[in-house]
């Protein structure tokens, strides 16, 4: 185990894009890898651009990149697809209230069922015995002392 | 000749197919053993009937018939032979033609070694499984026949899509569809047990090994489908949360509460409604994976070609079976008796919350994978992708592995919390261990990887303590140990293996954080360093295929100055599809793959190489398959061999009437 | 209260069967995809034009779309489909008396002329978007894609693929004359 982790940890950074699409400075690549995981190439099915061969993938990398270095933020470059390609190219969809019920809705499902568990639990438990009554203490009092006999 | 004769005999496994759903099921009805008795018949004679077709249509294939209009689409005389067969189920049609195979086999099955079930039962249980027979034949005859005939028949055929022509890809749907065709049974039998209203310890018997032979198909189904588009698609990766390959998830997560539930069923006699909804849900997300790849409701890179009218037979076929069997279940599930009790902390309680955590996962990548489709209702488009899931099946699945460590060691009707966790004081040292050096040896990067890989030596450590706890190792003498060992169950043993399994998978999945990646042009002579690795481009050659040409690399790989291998990643062009595709050169280990992709490229610019460095990857793949070992061997318990099942008398019946 | 959560898998499926039909009978085709910049204004662009001396400068702006409704396609020689709808943005041109303007996108102008030269040229002017940007700022899929832009110079539709002469017909010339009267 130890062995292997002297393997991954020699690891210096790496890029996917292709060689001349990189950006000089590493930590706005960094930043544009990250984004690019985010964004969904809108010609293909289910694959981000920083997966995908499709020229319009590379194009939008290029672009995204360029967005990044002229200064834009990650939300402002973001924005920047969005006003074009719409909700669409982004694989995380937006927090808002029509994705609400998508994005609470897992934990919503969890609290739900864990209210079923707890009611069949509650249910399937037959409840405490009622405390004595004084005169059943009495009685059984009297049983007790009976048993040596 | 030999198609027109399967054309027939699939008609023909159509009359038995309605024969098998009515008659037994009156006879049940109206106790009279003769007609209860023509299930059996029916069911091995519908599968007589399917496998003479389905041999048929293979025939074509095999001798490429041109003149039928199924081979011509999808096959070629130049393609191999292993593709001509599999050329079989890579389309739409033969595909069905496979899953009614399989159906059908099934069902010869439950008729042949049912005997030892009560008659009612398996009439009732084959009657189902008639039923669901009779919709796929149904389904296939009316709009997705693959025995029509083209005439005059061309020269020849326009080949299989080259993407499918791989051994990966040719073994993925046989699996996948037992997968799903499995569970058929296992809903077959909770719609028997909600027709008679009983169930019980025996019934759950029978159907957890079912549930355990469709969970372990669909567990090599889909790591084959995920090995296969890692091998191919050229970057490595194994997971997309595709639509396609989330229709094969939702079973297989519904599938894995089942199993466990089941056990819950066959030892405290509990639980039971919820088993059988499980039951239900299953095969029922079964046909709605089918019915979203086959509709084309949603798009996908995987799915097959669109057709409305075989939408809205899939969508018929739905409603009936599902909902049919949720309107039953709605009427008679409410008079299944509970029985056993059990406190919160107890092996029962751990059952429940995997259940829990299981079908809210479930609920999560159905939500996930519908989510879009509801929003283009009202004309919005969005997208749904792995970031989604990362943020919430992820922490779904957290709390699951990490109680899958303690739920084992728990004892049944109450369970001890404190004495389990002193019990895996060492798992839980060897997990810190585990955190801490990958923290250190990291300098506190990839967080989240190193606590999944502290998870995965948690689960892996923790199924060592229990099995160490079971045979009494170093507590009880070594010879008494070895005794315990193998006195052992084998569904003990197929449980701590599955476990385990899954421990490898996590530690597979969370190491992805550490691979590295190069992507350079190189020309002759030129070379990338990689994780301790030199590879040199010495040379890219034309190689000629037998229904293609290549462009191969010849890639030469050094590590600490010795050459140690040559690997040649190749770019298939196929000449009758007009199709590229690369065949990815990888030098697999059980500590790292190194993944070569041959891009495009000329000796002047230089020839686009991509090459990672994946430490462990393997493991994903491997850890799947030690799970389907687990199942396997689960499967050999004595309990479930044949003549063991017998239905005793039910210690707490949960008669509806 | 019990038998209405027995009967909670019924009512899901039922909502989820009702809401599969409606979507299969909808007869919405899952891979079109609405412009994200419908009633927008057309983005800003200013590219070389094919033919020198076209409109202003042998350029094509964004300038020119203002005023009078245009069609604007975006196409490339090397795409299949766009040879396919060639006649249709002929007969949209030349029969219609519809105002087309050509984008020919990621192509080398010589090749796009030799296209235009070979099959006819429809367009009343063609800019050259070599690298793509303006498909990118228009939100472009992939070509052929055609675009219908109002005389405040919005866009008002957007169709992905080659136009047929069928959706001619039904869709855009009913749209155009609408858009003409306005």
């Amino acid at each position: 185990m130890r062995l292997l982790f002297a393997l991954f940890l020699l690891a210096a950074p790496a890029w996917a894009v292709q060689p001349d699409e990189r950006l000089a400075d590493p930590a706005l690549e960094a930043r544009a890898r990250a984004l690019s995981k985010e964004l969904r190439c809108v010609v293909c099915h289910n694959e981000s651009i920083d997966d995908s061969n499709a020229t319009l993938a590379r194009d939008i990398r290029i672009v995204l990149r360029e967005r990044l270095a002229a200064g834009d933020s990650d939300g402002q470059a973001k924005a920047f697809l969005v006003a074009r390609y719409g909700d669409f190219v982004l694989l995380r969809p937006p927090v808002r209230a029509d994705t609400y019920l998508l994005w609470f809705g897992p934990f919503a499902l969890l609290a739900l069922g864990g209210a079923v568990a707890f009611a069949a639990q509650r249910r399937r438990t037959p409840a405490a015995p009622a405390p004595l009554t004084p005169e059943e203490q009495a009685r059984l009092a009297a049983l007790l002392r009976e048993e040596p006999k | 000749m030999f198609i027109e004769l399967g054309h027939f005999a699939l008609a023909l496994a159509l009359c038995l197919a309605l024969v098998q759903s009515i008659v037994p099921l009156a006879g049940a009805a109206r106790r009279l053993s003769g007609w209860m008795a023509v299930g059996r018949s029916a069911a091995l004679g519908q599968f007589a009937m399917v496998a003479l077709s389905f041999a048929a249509l293979t025939h074509a294939y095999v001798t490429s018939d041109f003149s039928v209009s199924n081979v011509v689409e999808n096959s070629h005389s130049a393609k191999p032979m292993l593709y001509k067969i599999s050329g079989v189920w890579g389309n739409h049609e033969g595909s069905m033609l496979l899953w009614v195979l399989i159906l059908s086999l099934c069902g010869a099955a439950v008729a042949s070694f049912g005997g030892n079930l009560p008659r009612e039962l398996r009439a009732r249980v084959l009657a189902v499984q008639g039923m669901v027979a009779t919709g796929f034949l149904l389904f296939i005859l009316a709009t997705s026949n693959p025995f029509t005939r083209v005439i005059p028949a061309p020269a020849d055929g326009h080949g299989l899509n080259p993407v499918l022509q791989d051994p990966g890809l040719a073994f993925h749907p046989p699996f996948l569809y037992l997968g799903y065709v499995g569970s058929s049974v296992a809903f077959a039998f909770a719609v028997a047990a909600l027709i008679e209203g009983r169930v019980d310890a025996a019934w759950a018997r029978w159907v957890r090994p079912w549930a355990l032979v469709s969970w372990c198909a669909l567990t090599v189904g889909i790591a084959l489908g995920s090995w296969w588009a890692y091998y191919t698609l050229g970057w490595g990766g194994w997971w997309f949360w595709d639509p396609v390959e989330n229709a094969s998830l939702l079973p297989w997560l519904s599938g894995t509460a089942l199993i466990h539930s089941a056990i819950v069923v066959e030892r405290r006699d509990t639980m039971k409604s919820w088993t059988i909804l499980l039951a239900l849900l299953t095969f029922g997300l079964a046909l709605v994976g089918t019915f979203l790849v086959r509709s084309g409701v949603l798009s996908s890179v995987h799915a097959f070609a669109v057709d409305p009218a075989r939408g809205v037979f899939i969508l018929g076929l739905l409603i009936i079976a599902i909902g049919g069997s949720f309107t039953l279940y709605a009427w008679r599930a409410p008079a299944l008796q509970g029985g056993g009790l059990f406190a919160p902390i107890s092996r029962e309680g751990a059952l429940v919350l995997n259940n829990l955590l299981l079908a809210t996962a479930t609920g999560t990548v159905l939500l996930g994978t519908l989510y879009p489709l509801f929003m283009d209702a009202f004309g919005l488009k969005i997208s749904v992708g792995p970031p989604f899931y990362n943020r919430t099946f992820l922490p779904l699945m957290t709390p699951l592995l990490v109680a899958m460590a303690v739920g084992p060691l728990l004892a049944w009707k109450r369970g001890d919390l404190t004495a389990a966790l002193q019990r895996l004081w060492v798992a839980f040292g060897f997990a810190l261990l585990v955190v801490l050096v990958g923290l250190y040896l990291s300098g506190f990067h990839a967080v989240l990887a190193i606590l999944g890989l502290g998870l995965a030596a948690w689960i892996a450590a923790g199924v060592l303590a229990e099995w160490g706890e079971r045979i009494r190792l170093f507590r009880a003498p070594l010879r008494d140990s070895w005794r315990r060992a193998a006195g052992l169950p084998r569904a003990a043993y197929g449980m701590s293996l599955a476990h385990f399994g899954m421990a490898v998978l996590v530690a597979g999945v969370s190491a992805s954080a550490f691979e590295q990646e190069r992507i350079e042009a190189l020309r002759p002579g030129d070379h990338i360093d990689i994780a301790g690795y030199t590879l040199t481009l010495r040379e890219v050659r034309r190689v000629p295929g037998p229904n293609y040409v290549a462009d191969e690399a010849v890639i030469e790989v050094k590590r600490g100055g010795t050459v140690i291998d040559e690997m040649h990643p190749q770019r298939r062009t196929f000449t009758v599809q007009r199709q590229t595709t690369a065949l990815t050169a990888i030098r697999t280990g059980l500590s790292a793959d190194l993944y070569l992709a041959l891009g495009e490229g000329d000796a002047q610019v230089g020839w686009i190489v991509r090459a990672w460095h994946k430490p462990i990857v393997s493991w994903i793949w491997l850890g799947a398959l030690v799970m389907a070992l687990g199942g396997v061997v689960s499967l050999t318990d004595r309990r479930w061999r044949v003549g063991v099942a017998a239905r005793k008398p039910a210690a707490l019946p949960a008669a509806a009437e | 209260m019990r038998r209405i959560a027995f009967l909670a898998p019924l009512v899901l499926f039922l909502g989820l069967a009702g809401w599969f039909a409606a979507a299969l009978f909808s007869g919405r085709d899952p891979r079109e995809l609405p412009s994200a910049l419908i009633d927008k204004p057309a983005p800003e662009f200013d590219l070389p034009s094919l033919a020198v001396g076209d409109l202003a400068d042998g350029r094509l702006s964004s300038a020119s779309l203002r005023g009078q409704v245009t069609v604007v396609n975006f196409f490339a020689s090397w795409c299949a489909p766009c040879r396919v709808e060639h006649p249709v943005l002929l007969r949209m041109a030349r029969q219609e008396k519809i105002r087309v303007i050509g984008i020919a996108y990621k192509d080398r102008p010589e090749d796009s002329r030799r296209f235009l030269a070979e099959l006819g040229d429809p367009f009343l002017t063609t800019g050259i978007d070599r690298d793509g940007r303006t498909g990118i700022d228009f939100g472009l899929y992939g070509v052929p894609e055609t675009y219908v832009i109002d005389k405040l110079g919005r866009i008002r539709k957007r169709i992905v693929g080659p136009v047929t002469p069928a959706l001619l017909d039904r869709e855009l010339l009913p749209l155009l004359r609408a858009l003409e009267r306005s």
